[in-house]
């Protein structure tokens, strides 16, 4: 690693996913920089979802899923650690907008609730605070009692990303964030994740070839081998990716010659 | 008109009279009942019948308050006493039990809910009424609100248990996912963010429930003890109340109809009246329950 280079935030070594008997993911090593964006590209089904569910261990929500390998935040081992702990520290932003059928307010406060805040002054604090960050204060702070449920979808995710944010994670996953959103939108997000990046380690996977480009650092371009299953076939600066592809397949990709 | 077209228009036909007639019966059978009981309403008057706590029919006194509390008392011990088991079953077989457990656990508890009510009563009179007898307390008889009402609450325990499963389950999964991703232990996902986005079928358990127990009859009948009388403490704390003797609004038709003649017989159709309307009142409260926090809820 460079000596400019950030220090690895996120890493996984020789990690492989099985959902059952199938091979989802092989031999993943990857070192994921702090405070940048790194986007995971690829072909439909090639795992880039549940690699990036790897971080914050939701693939084991899904009965039958078993890994090898290691996954390491700071370095340590998140197997190895409390699973709750672990998800308070790496966020996600799911592919569909998911606001919990509650207020806006109780949307926002959810994390911060369970996680022990109680006092009213402190929960608004962190709802105004989180608000303004996700870049929604000014459009719904007339009436946090509203619905969620009422919001547009754009509106919905970046309420879910507000929602993420109030639990100050460390890292935040985002799934495809702005594939349900019309382009106005999907360009607040954008920007929203230039400014988050200061603060946040932020690892997104985009079928959006232009917005891996624009928004990302770092680039990893996953795709399936002969048993299906999915291998990282190249990691790198977002730059040298769109321009010097090492890999052939890279290329092909990129220029839209397959996927 | 084409085949097809023939076939959509009298489909439509045949569910519309299907649809009347469902709601022309229950008008009907409305009707019927009202009529029956006008008789008792002129006379006896629509306060005294709801009020008044003496029900001797020879005498030509109609009082239907004890049955009421009865009712209300029997069904109040019954929700208290089976509603948290019964939830507690339906988010056990919703979110925690293990497959082989749920395969086991809800045909048992359908089984539970298609045995015939005269069972349960059966079950009550050698089971629970000697049970309950062994409390030590003044005129304790063993039937009473007290038995009637663990007979109810093991009666509605599967209706509320499996509607409110069947809630919980419907309440999609990225809610449950978007809990877990930002902290939660999996109770906090339930019971902060699965279980109010269930609520209101879970509130439509509690209804349907509440309607079978206000509605039960023969099973009441066979350990409550029947007596017409205010339910009472007996002098003793107020718990003691459900040791007292009742009979409840369906039991009061079902014990004297089969004698009773004019008045007696139209003061019986009114406490069908009353028992309709009380139905009628639970189940609006609970829709006016349900809408009261919606701005939090669904849109
Ligand atoms: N819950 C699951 N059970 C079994 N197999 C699964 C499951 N989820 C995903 N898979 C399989 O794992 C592989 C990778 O799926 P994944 O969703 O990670 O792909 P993806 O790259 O995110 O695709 P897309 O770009 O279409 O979202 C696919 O072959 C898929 O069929
Ligand atoms: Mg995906």
């Amino acid at each position: 690693m460079g000596t400019d280079a950030p220090e690895a935030r996120l890493r996984t070594v020789d990690y492989s996913l099985f959902y059952g008997s199938f091979r989802a993911l092989r031999d993943i090593t990857i070192d994921i920089p702090e405070n940048s964006i790194t986007a995971i590209i690829g072909p439909s089904g090639c795992g880039k979802s549940t690699f990036l569910r790897s971080f914050n261990r939701m693939n084991e929500l899904i009965p039958g899923v078993t890994v090898t390998g290691k996954v390491l935040l700071d370095g340590e081992d998140i197997f190895h650690q409390n699973v709750v702990a672990l998800r308070r520290r790496v966020g996600m932003v799911f592919q569909r907008p998911n606001p919990f059928p509650k207020s806006i307010f109780d949307n926002v406060s959810y994390g911060p609730r369970i996680h022990g805040i109680r006092d009213r002054g402190t929960l608004a604090a962190i709802v105004e605070r989180s608000l303004r960050d996700a870049a929604i204060w000014e459009e719904v702070k007339d009436d946090l009692q509203k619905s969620a449920l009422a919001l547009s979808g754009g509106q919905q995710q970046r309420l879910c990303i507000a929602r993420a944010l109030a639990v100050e994670p460390e890292v935040i996953l985002m799934d495809e964030p702005a594939s349900a959103l019309d382009p106005v939108a999907t360009m607040r997000i954008e920007e929203l994740m230039q400014s988050l990046k200061q603060k946040y380690t932020i690892v997104i996977v985009t079928h959006n070839m232009q917005q891996a480009a624009r928004v990302s650092d770092y680039t990893a371009f996953m795709m399936t081998d002969e048993e299906r299953a999915g291998n990282l076939v190249e990691f790198g600066a977002t730059k040298k990716i769109f321009t010097t592809p090492a890999d052939r397949r890279t290329e092909d990709y990129i220029s839209g010659r397959f996927g | 008109m084409t085949r097809k077209g023939i076939i959509d228009e009298a489909m439509r036909v045949v569910l519309l009279c299907a649809g009347l007639a469902s709601l022309s019966i229950v008008v009907l059978i409305g009707l019927f009942i009202l009529r029956e009981s006008l008789p008792a309403f002129h006379e006896i008057g629509v306060w005294n019948l709801l009020s008044g706590k003496e029900w001797r029919p020879g005498q030509g006194q109609f009082g239907l308050l004890p049955m009421i509390a009865g009712s209300g008392l029997v069904t109040l011990g019954a929700i208290c006493l089976g509603l948290p088991l019964a939830l507690c079953c339906g988010i056990f077989l919703a979110e925690i039990a293990p497959t082989w457990i749920r395969v086991v656990v809800r045909p048992s508890i359908e089984l539970l809910a298609g045995i015939p009510s005269v069972v349960y009563g059966l079950f009550g009179l050698v089971v629970l009424v000697p049970a309950v007898r062994q409390i030590d307390y003044p005129g304790n008889a063993g039937f009473g609100l007290l038995s009637a009402s663990i007979v109810l609450a093991v009666m509605i325990l599967p209706t509320i248990a499996s509607v409110s499963e069947v809630a919980i389950r419907s309440v999609p999964d990225e809610y449950r996912q978007g809990a877990l991703a930002l902290g939660s232990t999996r109770w906090e996902m339930i019971r902060r963010v699965v279980l109010p986005a269930a609520r209101s079928g879970i509130l439509s358990a509690v209804v349907l429930g509440l309607g079978r127990a206000l509605g039960e009859t023969i099973a009441m009948i066979m350990v409550i003890g029947n007596s017409v009388m205010m339910p009472t403490t007996m002098g003793g704390p107020l718990p003691g109340i459900f040791l007292s003797r009742a009979r409840t609004l369906t039991g009061n038709i079902a014990v004297e109809m089969s004698y009773a003649t004019g008045l007696h017989s139209s003061a019986l159709f009114a406490t069908g009246v009353v028992l309709f309307v009380l139905i009628m009142i639970v189940n609006s409260a609970a829709r006016a329950l349900m809408s009261r926090n919606v701005r939090g809820g669904r849109p």
